[in-house]
C-alpha cells in the first residue's frame, strides 16, 4: 500500500520540498499530508498570492497548484511562479476536479506541466513527483554542463585572444612600412595563419616571408614565432637567403608537431645589384610583372612547405633572378586563389589572369585591381587574403655614407686573420661571425652596412672567380644569370680544393682609427678590368664607392681596402 | 566525409579511401584508419577517386600517416586524383614525399 510510505523510506539527497496551494482547508490538510507521508518536506498556501510569496521565499521544488482560489488564482499564480524561477525547472502540478478540454488547456498555457484530479490517489501522486524530480535533476545537470562548456568556451576565447594579439604582433611587423612594398593581411588570414614579414640586411637587401601556417589559432601562433625570431635575427647579421631558409627549416621541423607546416615564399630584394632572389615552397606562383604589367616571369612551388623535409632532402636554393627599377613582384596566399563566390565557384589562377590582363599597360593599378576583382567575385570584401607586392626600387639610393658619425672611443690595435678551407667554404657562410666581430668596434657601428657590403663582395669575388672560376660575362642576361647561378651552387658542391684568407687589421690613429681588410684567394685572380657589363663586376665599383682605398694585388688574388674614421 | 580502410588478403596492403571533402573533419577517422591495433601493412594506398576537395589540413594527416608508417622509409602511394586535388598536392611538392599517381 502506497500509504505505508513513509518519511524514513526516502534518502535525503531524494527529499524534496513541495508547495501545496488549495483555498479549501480540507483538500489542502489532505494533500499535504500525503506528500508528507511520502517523505518529502510540505509548505501551504491558502491562495495564489500566498503561493507566490511561499515560492519567493522558500524556492520549493515542485508546486502543486489548486485552478480555482479567491484573491489570485492558480493560473495567475502558475505564471508569476514561472517567471520567478526563471531558467530554474520548477514543475508545477495542477490539482484540478476540472474536466473540460478547455479548463485544462488554460491550465497548460499558463505554464502547468501535469494535472492531479481529485480525489488523490497516493501511488500516482508518488509517480507524478518522482517523474518530477528525475526531470529536474536531468534539468540541473544540463545546466550544470552547460555551464561548465560555456566556462570552457569563455577561457579557450580568451586564450584564442591572446594567441591572436601575440600573433598579429609577431606576423606583421618589421620592415613593412618601406615605400617599396604594399600589402593586403586581412584580420582573418591573420589568424588563419598568415604570416607576413620583412627586415633588412645590414648591406641594405630587404629579406621578406609572406608564410602559410596549416591549423590556425594557437598552433599558428607558436609556430609563428620561432619562424619570425629566426628570420629577424640572422637577417640583422646579415646572413644570406639560404642559410635563414635552413635554419628555418631546421627549427620548424624540430619544435612543430608532424602535420604542422608553413607553406611559404621568401624574398631578398637587391636594389643595388638590380637582383631578386625566390624561393618558394608551396604557395601559388609569385608572379614577376614587366614595365607595362606584362608577366615575365612566374616562380612556382618546387619545394616542400618549411618544416616538412629533412636536413638532407632540404633544398633551401633559392631562384636568382634579374628585375629592373619599376618591375613588381606579386604574390599571396591560397586565400587568393581558393577564393569561393555564393555559387561556390573557385577565383583560381584564370581569375589572377584575368585580372592581369585588365591591367596591361597601368602597372600601379594592379594591386588594387586584383582586390578590386576578388570582391566583386566573392561580393564582400575578401576576408582570407594575403597580398603582397614589391616594385623594385632605383639602384643605389641607398649607398650608406663611408663617413657616418662615430662616437669617441679608444679604437685597439689588433689583426686578426681567418683562413677557411674548401669543407668550410662549402658548408658555410663566414661574413655573419666576420661583421659581428667587426661590430664590436664602437667607431664601426655606424659604418655596419658598408662594412658588411665590402666583406660581401670581397668575398664573393674570391669565392666566384678565384675558386669556382665562374665567369661574370654570363651574367648579360636572365637566363645567363639564372645558369650562372645553378653553376655557383654545383661547384660549390663539389669544391674540394682551395682556401679564402680574410684578415682584419685594425689600427688605432691619433683623430680615430683605421680598418683593412684584406681578402685573398687560392685562386689564379679575377680580372677586374672586364668589370663593365650591365650586372657583372659591379662588385668591385660598390667596393671603390664605399671605401677610401681599394688596391688589387699580384694577380688580382688579392684585394685590400682601408676604412678609416 | 567517409573513410573506409581495406586490408589486401595476404595483409601486406592497407588501402584507405576517402570520399568527399578531406579536410580537418576528416582527422579522427583518417588516423582510426591506420591506427588501428594490430595492423602491420608493409605498403599503404591512399584513394582519393571519390575526393573532391583537399585542404592543407588534409597534407598535415597525410604526413602524420607517413610519419606513422616510418617516415623515410614509409611506401605510400596517393593514386587516383582529381586535377584539383593534384594540384594542391603538387604545390606542396608533395611527389617529393609520396608517390602520387
Amino acid at each position: 500500500m502506497a500509504t505505508q510510505l513513509s518519511a524514513s523510506a526516502l534518502k535525503v539527497a531524494d527529499r524534496l520540498t513541495v508547495l501545496v496551494a488549495d483555498d479549501n482547508p480540507a483538500d489542502r490538510m489532505i494533500l499535504g499530508r500525503l506528500v508528507e507521508r511520502l517523505g518529502h518536506q510540505v509548505y501551504l498556501a491558502e491562495n495564489g498570492q500566498v503561493a507566490v510569496e511561499q515560492f519567493s521565499e522558500r524556492r520549493p521544488d515542485i508546486v502543486l497548484l489548486d485552478a480555482l482560489m479567491p484573491v489570485m488564482d492558480g493560473f495567475e499564480a502558475a505564471r508569476l511562479i514561472k517567471q520567478q524561477a526563471g531558467e530554474d525547472l520548477v514543475p508545477i502540478i495542477f490539482l484540478t476536479s476540472l474536466t473540460e478540454t478547455d479548463a485544462l488547456v488554460q491550465c497548460l498555457e499558463a505554464g502547468g506541466d501535469d494535472f492531479l484530479t481529485k480525489p488523490y490517489n497516493p501511488v500516482i501522486l508518488d509517480a507524478k513527483i518522482s517523474a518530477f524530480r528525475r526531470m529536474r535533476e536531468m534539468h540541473q545537470t544540463l545546466q550544470a554542463q552547460r555551464d561548465v562548456i560555456a566556462a570552457q568556451h569563455a577561457s579557450l576565447l580568451q586564450d584564442q585572444e591572446v594567441a591572436k594579439i601575440i600573433f598579429d604582433r609577431v606576423a606583421h611587423s618589421g620592415a613593412l612600412s618601406h615605400s617599396s612594398l604594399r600589402y593586403l593581411q586581412s584580420p582573418y588570414a591573420m589568424f588563419n595563419g598568415d604570416i607576413l614579414l620583412a627586415a633588412n640586411r645590414p648591406s641594405g637587401e630587404m629579406h621578406l616571408l609572406l608564410g602559410d601556417f596549416t591549423g590556425h589559432g594557437l598552433s599558428a601562433a607558436i609556430g609563428a614565432m620561432p619562424l619570425a625570431e629566426v628570420f629577424y635575427a640572422m637577417t640583422a647579421k646579415g646572413f644570406a637567403l639560404r642559410d635563414i631558409l635552413f635554419e628555418l627549416n631546421d627549427k620548424l621541423a624540430t619544435i612543430l608537431p608532424v602535420g604542422i607546416f608553413c607553406c611559404a615564399v621568401l624574398i631578398e630584394v637587391n636594389p643595388d645589384k638590380g637582383l631578386v632572389e625566390i624561393w618558394n615552397g608551396g604557395l601559388p606562383d609569385v608572379m614577376i610583372l614587366g614595365p607595362s604589367a606584362e608577366l615575365m616571369r612566374s616562380v612556382a612551388s618546387t619545394n616542400l612547405p618549411l618544416g616538412v623535409a629533412n636536413r638532407q632532402r632540404f633544398n633551401p636554393q633559392p631562384e636568382v633572378m634579374v628585375m629592373r627599377p619599376g618591375e613588381r613582384l606579386l604574390c599571396w596566399t591560397d586565400g587568393v586563389i581558393e577564393s569561393r563566390n555564393q555559387a561556390g565557384e573557385l577565383f583560381g589562377e584564370a581569375g589572377v589572369h584575368e585580372v592581369l590582363d585588365a591591367y596591361l599597360g597601368h602597372p600601379g593599378r594592379i594591386f588594387d585591381g586584383l582586390l578590386g576583382a576578388l570582391e566583386r567575385f566573392h561580393g564582400s570584401p575578401e576576408d582570407d587574403v594575403s597580398l603582397l607586392q614589391v616594385v623594385m626600387p632605383e639602384r643605389s639610393e641607398r649607398i650608406p655614407s663611408p663617413r657616418a658619425t662615430a662616437p669617441p672611443s679608444r679604437p685597439q690595435d689588433w689583426c686578426l686573420s681567418y683562413t677557411y678551407r674548401a669543407a668550410s667554404i662549402r658548408e658555410q657562410n663566414p661574413l655573419p661571425f666576420l661583421l659581428s666581430r667587426l661590430l664590436e668596434i664602437p667607431g664601426l657601428r655606424p659604418q655596419a652596412g658598408a662594412l658588411f657590403t665590402v666583406l660581401s663582395e670581397l668575398y664573393s669575388n674570391a669565392l666566384e672567380h678565384g675558386l669556382l672560376r665562374l665567369d661574370s660575362a654570363w651574367k648579360q642576361d636572365s637566363d645567363g644569370f639564372a645558369l650562372y647561378y645553378q653553376e655557383r651552387g654545383e661547384r660549390l658542391r663539389s669544391l674540394v680544393d682551395g682556401w679564402i684568407r680574410i684578415t682584419l687589421n685594425h689600427l688605432p690613429t691619433p683623430d680615430g682609427g683605421m680598418l683593412q681588410i684584406e681578402c685573398e684567394d687560392s685562386g689564379n685572380g679575377f680580372a677586374p678590368d672586364r668589370a663593365c657589363a650591365d650586372y657583372a663586376g659591379r662588385g668591385l665599383a660598390l667596393v671603390a664607392a664605399l671605401a677610401q682605398e681599394v688596391e688589387v694585388k699580384g694577380a688580382s688574388s688579392t684585394v685590400r681596402v682601408v676604412f678609416s674614421w | 566525409m567517409s573513410i573506409q580502410a581495406t586490408l589486401s588478403a595476404d595483409s601486406q596492403v592497407l588501402t584507405i579511401s576517402v570520399k568527399g571533402r578531406f579536410d580537418f573533419g576528416a582527422h579522427q577517422d583518417f588516423r582510426n584508419a591506420y591506427e588501428r591495433s594490430g595492423l602491420t601493412p608493409q605498403e599503404y594506398v591512399v584513394d582519393l577517386h571519390d575526393t573532391d576537395y583537399i585542404d592543407s589540413s588534409a597534407l598535415g594527416m597525410l604526413l602524420l600517416l607517413r610519419d606513422h608508417a616510418g617516415g623515410d622509409s614509409a611506401q605510400i602511394s596517393i593514386v587516383h586524383c582529381n586535377p584539383d586535388v593534384r594540384k594542391v598536392l603538387s604545390i606542396s611538392n608533395f611527389e617529393q614525399l609520396f608517390s602520387i599517381k
